[in-house]
């Protein structure tokens, strides 16, 4: 073929639009189904472009064929006919009607996103399925993803697919009285999909990359539909924007994290930090602020890189308000790290040292930072710590160069 | 876990500070709210203005604010989770409204509603 990316690229855009739609006609019954129509598409897309050259459009070419295949479903298995018809109003088996106008598309995915992310479902499950079938991922990059193998993936998926059905989890766009509370979970799942891919250990950097601008797509999806617009997705998607301006900066060539003050600024994505920021002024309507309101507020002060001591104020009374709301260790620890800036060091270490995470080699790693210029000798020990708590190489690599820089 | 009220009382609520004055204690209590919540031990909490308040005495005998016949009054609140009232003790002794001379803490533990308590 002459275009070797496009099959794997249309892949990505369109399974999940094939999917979504035919799924929504079939019913959650038939994912199954609808993945394996969307799956026979693209390998007929393979058989037949690589002999006869790729049509003038594409996408139109798979819409059609899918619609064939979904049709030739129909009339070949009388049963599932049977069944599935008369459940899809006013149709006979071959004059089935498939919708696949932008519009269709854009809501069976919203309505399949609902539907994966249903509360019955693990929280880890919604993720794989998430990545399987809204964003085109294969088992084996969902395995590398989660630093797992193909097999739990596929049983991840298949246990979490028996849910989908036992729990007869309708294809559909929740009620306005339980749309606020299915959104929560839609809003967590993608969080840390996202997060999945900001802070996997994996290796591999493409993908851990698409993993985070497919989180922000699906965040963009609801930030665009209007039953979803809410001030709350609007400060994810500007924390997004913000986090994933540094994922060029975070890492060096040889993969291993750089702390954000070393940091070369000029690598920041600019372009991703003006997104940021409208979406946090779009987040700023109405009056609940939410975890992802802090974080994003946090998020933009990280963009300033000159050290101020309003940055730090405001960053430390950010971090007050999130740990009162969202605890978590790390913000715990990154609270501290504010504190030592707006209030000084010999503050920051007595809060440091009640915070009682000795399992973690963040905490020790702070407690050497804060040490550093206080007390040389505390500081290294702390360090020394951390790297025998440190699970990478990279990280215990990063903290021995702190260790050397107080003995040079 | 068990979980305590920490109860701020001010000697006298009606002294006037200074706008700096304030901002000051501002940042000491968020930073001493935080460093609770730094510690996961944070259950919640909430300021009373003095603005807009009422006492209602025997007979229904309602009266403007918590001031004049008592001096004392009550300035807000947290509510901290801890393993023993010594544990509570040692956030209250942080708590910044301690600066003001004759100002208290009042440390009680929330019954659980287990029907035991």
């Amino acid at each position: 073929m002459e275009q070797p990316d496009l099959l794997p690229h249309l892949f990505r855009t369109e399974y999940r639009k094939i999917t979504s739609v035919l799924c929504k006609l079939f019913g959650i019954d038939h994912l199954e189904t609808a993945e394996d129509i969307a799956s026979d598409t693209f390998l007929a897309a393979f058989e037949t472009w690589t002999y006869k050259g790729i049509p003038a459009n594409p996408t139109a070419w798979l819409y059609a064929v899918a619609k064939n295949k979904a049709k030739n479903h129909f009339s070949r298995n009388a049963t599932f006919t049977d069944k599935i018809v008369q459940q899809v109003k006013d149709s006979t088996p071959l004059e089935i009607e498939i919708d696949l106008s932008d519009q269709n598309i854009m809501d069976c995915q919203l309505q399949m996103l609902f539907a994966l992310c249903h509360p019955a479902i693990s929280t880890e499950a919604q993720i794989g399925l998430s990545l399987r079938i809204l964003c085109g991922f294969g088992i084996d990059e969902i395995a590398t993803a989660f630093l797992t193998n193909k097999e739990t993936i596929n049983k991840r998926l298949f246990r979490a697919k028996e849910k989908l059905r036992t729990e007869k989890v309708q294809i559909e766009f929740p009620g306005e009285d339980e749309i606020d509370k299915r959104l929560d979970t839609v809003v967590t799942t993608l969080y840390l999909l996202f997060s999945e891919g900001y802070y996997s250990e994996s290796q591999n950097e493409i993908l851990r990359k698409d993993l985070c601008l497919e989180a922000m797509r699906l965040v963009y999806m609801l930030v665009d539909n209007e039953q979803t617009n809410k001030p709350y997705v609007c400060a994810l998607l500007s924390l997004m924007c913000f986090h994933s301006s540094r994922f060029d900066a975070r890492k060096n060539d040889n993969g291993e994290i750089v702390l954000y003050e070393d940091q070369d600024d000029s690598l920041w994505n600019h372009e991703l930090i003006t997104k940021g920021v409208y979406f946090l002024h779009k987040a700023s309507q109405g009056s609940k602020i939410s975890r992802y309101h802090l974080e994003a507020n946090i998020a933009y002060w990280y963009t300033i890189k000159t050290d101020t001591s309003e940055k730090w104020e405001n960053i430390l009374q950010l971090y007050n308000k999130l740990l009162q709301i969202e605890y978590s260790p790390i913000a715990a620890l990154n609270r501290t790290y504010a504190l030592s800036k707006a209030n000084g060091k010999h503050e920051a270490i007595k809060e440091a040292e009640k915070l009682n995470l000795t399992s973690n080699h963040y905490y020790f790693a702070l407690l050497g930072e804060l040490y550093t210029g206080i007390d040389d000798k505390q500081a290294i020990q702390n360090f020394k710590q951390a790297i025998k708590l440190a699970k990478t190489e990279s990280d215990k690599h990063l903290i021995q160069k702190k260790i050397d820089k107080i003995c040079k | 876990m068990d979980e305590f009220i920490l109860i701020f009382r001010h000697e006298d609520g009606l002294k006037v500070a200074s706008p700096e004055q304030i901002q000051a204690w501002m940042k000491q209590t968020m930073d001493w709210i935080g460093g609770i919540a730094a510690q996961n031990k944070f259950s919640g909490g909430n300021g009373l203005p003095f603005a807009d308040s009422k006492v209602v005495w025997h007979n229904n005998v309602v009266t403007n604010g918590p001031f004049g016949d008592i001096k004392e009054t009550i300035g807000g609140y947290v509510i901290v989770k801890a393993d023993s009232i010594d544990e509570a003790v040692g956030f209250a002794k942080g708590c910044p409204v301690l600066q003001g001379d004759g100002n208290s803490v009042e440390v009680r533990k929330i019954a659980k509603r287990d029907g035991i308590h």
